[in-house]
């Protein structure tokens, strides 16, 4: 479904992801994690397509079209969604107009009919329920004012409302009480198909109790520096991700020597 | 640079050749004021009012008046209209009462002439003259000397005219350079409540000037709600002032609205003359191409415990340019004033260009006053938000400009201009950049 190769990326002049390969194929969920400010943001940006960051190498495949060259809308359209560590606030746009627009524009691009203000009212309620959010919310500005925790939790509505194949979710657990998260968790799990992939990039190891992984990447320095399975995070949950760098510098000793 | 001669001598003209009946029974006023007008010209961009807008396309121009309304059917206007049938309308055509085009509904302890009839009978208008200051400003005197025509609105004390009062100023002129001269008074009386709406809009694409005036006296604990809407033609002049006086505890809640004319300046005044008084003064403008588009507000705290509130937000494209000054004066004796003011514009455009300066002179020691302005672009990062969940870039440029409007105008209490209002910023910045003003 998405394959990753060689993959650079520049924000102004400093080199952030420095040779990334990753492949997610239908129906698997991948971690990513690592320490702060490895990359897994950008690598999350990147593939969503913002323009901030510039890549300089490598290829990114999406159901073997090339995703670098398709505009950020058009990768949304294509099932593609990011949940954004940091949401950002619309203050002016209700969250009903945003998700309705938003559901149009992927219906639209799926060559289905739009829907009107009422039925899309039913679809609404019915995803508010998934995270436990107050209907209120939709007459609200997007994000606008919203708790960190709210926010977390209009990101998977919309990830709800969009019903994307390929979700990612950059570090939603961050902020959330273990109740919220809990919730959140349990969303996410209710949308999941055997046709569809997910990446979730967390810190913790915590959110993966909830949403079980089926490999677990370790970025560190804008490289994958360790893959394996789920039980890769646990051992990084025991040992911290010096662990990993100490077990890096010591290869990279090995094979000098 | 010095203007020319022509210019002043051109209305000093027009005006010797007004005829004794209509210049009727203001015919001192209209005197004094030509003779201060010739004394004044036309403002340069020395004076500090007009430091950022440059009057030279008027002031090269000879405008003349038209001297009776082109005739119009009532549907070549409904495309400019919002109100419904139970509102009083006026409309004036090209600086005259055109009767045909308008009703009044009776209403008891409610007055509403047209100024010119009242005049040509002979008749004075009490207030007129007294409440905008022609000695010292050039329009209001170019204004007060040329008058033609507008509504003389007074509601008596305590009396609530719940249906708006909609006074439309159609230019339909036949011929270019053409003028008109609208001029309104509206007197609410002691805890009267009105709603007064002024349209301006323009059927033709010649270049004409509108200067009108609007004086208002609201008596102790009034109510008015006060809208203006110029959606003047491309190639229009367009000067306005509104120039309110309050009394104790009355309350101005005004709003005005800019997005047609190649140039345009409105003053909005008030004196907040009485202890507890207040006033709204709200505003939104949004150009594109070559418009110029300026407002001058002022809010004089002349008494204790008084209140404003003021925001006014700009959206400019193509090569536009905006002016904002908001000028507070808080005197000696207006102790407690709590005043508030903010501007906020939004260039969507490398060329577009605001000018936006807050003037607050503050007399007393016991006040709040706050002012704020930005001049900003649309925000990549929500941009790029919206891309992602779908919408095209088109439609994201849309929601946020549109979005950026909404808060100003959710202000607006009557909902029939409210709705038409959005729907004609949501028409023209449609595709994500402004349309060029349309008409
Ligand atoms: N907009 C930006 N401008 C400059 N540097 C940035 C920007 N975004 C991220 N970076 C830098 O890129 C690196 C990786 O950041 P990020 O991808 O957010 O890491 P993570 O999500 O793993 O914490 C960090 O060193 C960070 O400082
Ligand atoms: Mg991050």
């Amino acid at each position: 479904m998405l394959e990753i190769k060689g993959l650079r990326a520049n924000i102004g002049e400093n080199e952030i992801l420095k040779g990334i390969d990753l492949t997610v194929n239908k129906g698997e969920i991948h971690a990513v994690m690592g320490p702060n400010g490895s990359g897994k943001s950008t690598l999350a940006q990147v593939i969503a397509g913002h323009p901030a960051y510039e890549v300089t190498a490598g290829s990114v495949t999406y159901d073997g079209q090339d995703l670098l060259d398709m505009e950020p809308e058009e990768r949304a359209q294509a099932g593609i969604f990011l949940a954004f560590q940091y949401p950002v606030e619309i203050p002016g746009v209700t969250n009903a107009y945003f998700l309705r627009s938003a559901y149009n524009a992927v219906r639209k691009a799926r060559g289905e009919e739009e829907v009107d203000p009422l039925e899309f009212l039913d679809v609404m309620e019915e995803k508010m329920k998934l995270v436990d959010m107050d209907p209120s919310m939709l007459n609200r500005s997007v994000n606008a004012g919203f708790s960190g925790g709210e926010k977390k939790r209009n990101e998977i509505v919309q990830l709800a409302v969009l019903n994307p194949r390929l979700a990612i979710l950059d570090e939603t657990d961050s902020g959330l009480d273990i109740d919220a998260l809990r919730i959140v968790a349990d969303g996410v799990n209710k949308l999941r198909t055997p046709e569809k992939s997910a990446i979730v990039v967390t810190h913790y190891q915590r959110l993966l109790n909830y949403i079980v992984p089926d490999f677990v990447h370790v970025l560190a320095g804008g490289r994958i520096v360790k893959s394996g399975g789920k039980e890769l995070a646990l051992e990084l949950e025991e040992h911290g991700y010096d662990w990993i760098q100490n077990e890096q510098s010591a290869a990279g000793a090995g094979s000098r020597a | 640079m010095t203007q020319p001669e022509t210019a002043v001598d051109h209305y000093v003209g027009m005006f010797e050749s007004l005829d004794h009946a209509e210049a009727g029974g203001a015919g001192e006023l209209r005197r004094r004021a030509m003779d201060r007008f010739a004394g004044l010209g036309f403002p340069t961009m020395k004076n500090e009012d007009w430091h950022y807008t440059s009057v030279a396309p008027i002031a090269t121009r000879s405008f003349n008046r038209t001297g009776s309304p082109t005739s119009l059917s009532a549907g070549e206007l409904d495309q400019y209209l919002f109100d419904s049938p139970d509102w009083t309308r006026l409309v004036f055509v090209d600086g005259w009462l055109a009767p045909e085009l308008s009703s009044v509904h009776d209403h008891p302890g409610v007055q509403i002439s047209d100024l010119s009839s009242m005049l040509r009978e002979g008749g004075k208008v009490p207030q007129l003259g007294t409440i905008a200051d022609h000695e010292t400003v050039a329009f209001t005197a170019l204004n007060t000397a040329l008058m033609q025509d507008g509504a003389v609105i007074t509601v008596a004390g305590n009396v609530e005219v719940a249906q708006p009062i909609h006074l439309v100023f159609l230019s339909a002129h036949p011929v270019p350079q053409a003028a008109s001269f609208p001029r309104n008074l509206v007197v609410l009386e002691k805890g009267a409540r009105a709603t007064v709406i002024e349209s301006y809009v323009g059927l033709r694409d010649e270049s004409y000037l509108t200067v009108s005036v609007t004086e208002i006296a609201l008596g102790e604990g009034a109510r008015l709600e006060h809208i203006k809407v110029q959606n003047e033609s491309a190639g229009a002049f367009h000067v306005a002032t509104i120039q309110a006086r309050q009394e104790r505890d009355s309350d101005l809640h005004s709003f005005s609205y800019a997005s047609g004319a190649e140039l345009s300046r409105t003053n909005v005044n008030t004196l907040l003359d009485g202890s507890g008084s207040s006033c709204t003064m709200n505003g939104m403008y949004m150009v594109s191409g070559s418009q110029h588009v300026d407002h001058q507000t002022s809010i004089e705290h002349a008494q204790p415990n008084t209140t404003s509130r003021e925001i006014y937000k700009g959206i400019l494209d193509g090569h536009s340019h905006g002016v904002f000054n908001g000028k507070v004066y808080v005197r000696p004796e207006a102790q407690k004033t709590d005043g508030k003011q903010s501007n906020n514009n939004l260039l969507l455009s490398d060329h577009a260009r605001v000018d936006t300066k807050p003037q607050l002179e503050i007399f007393a020691d016991d006040v709040k006053c706050t002012h704020g302005a930005t001049v900003g672009r649309l925000d990549e990062v929500a941009l790029f938000y919206m891309k992602s969940r779908g919408l095209d870039a088109e439609q994201a440029r849309t929601l946020l400009i549109y979005a950026f409007a909404a808060d100003v105008l959710e202000e607006i209490t009557v909902k029939p201009v409210k709705d038409a209002l959005e729907a004609a910023v949501f028409a023209r910045v449609r595709g994500g950049k402004l349309e060029m003003a349309s008409d």
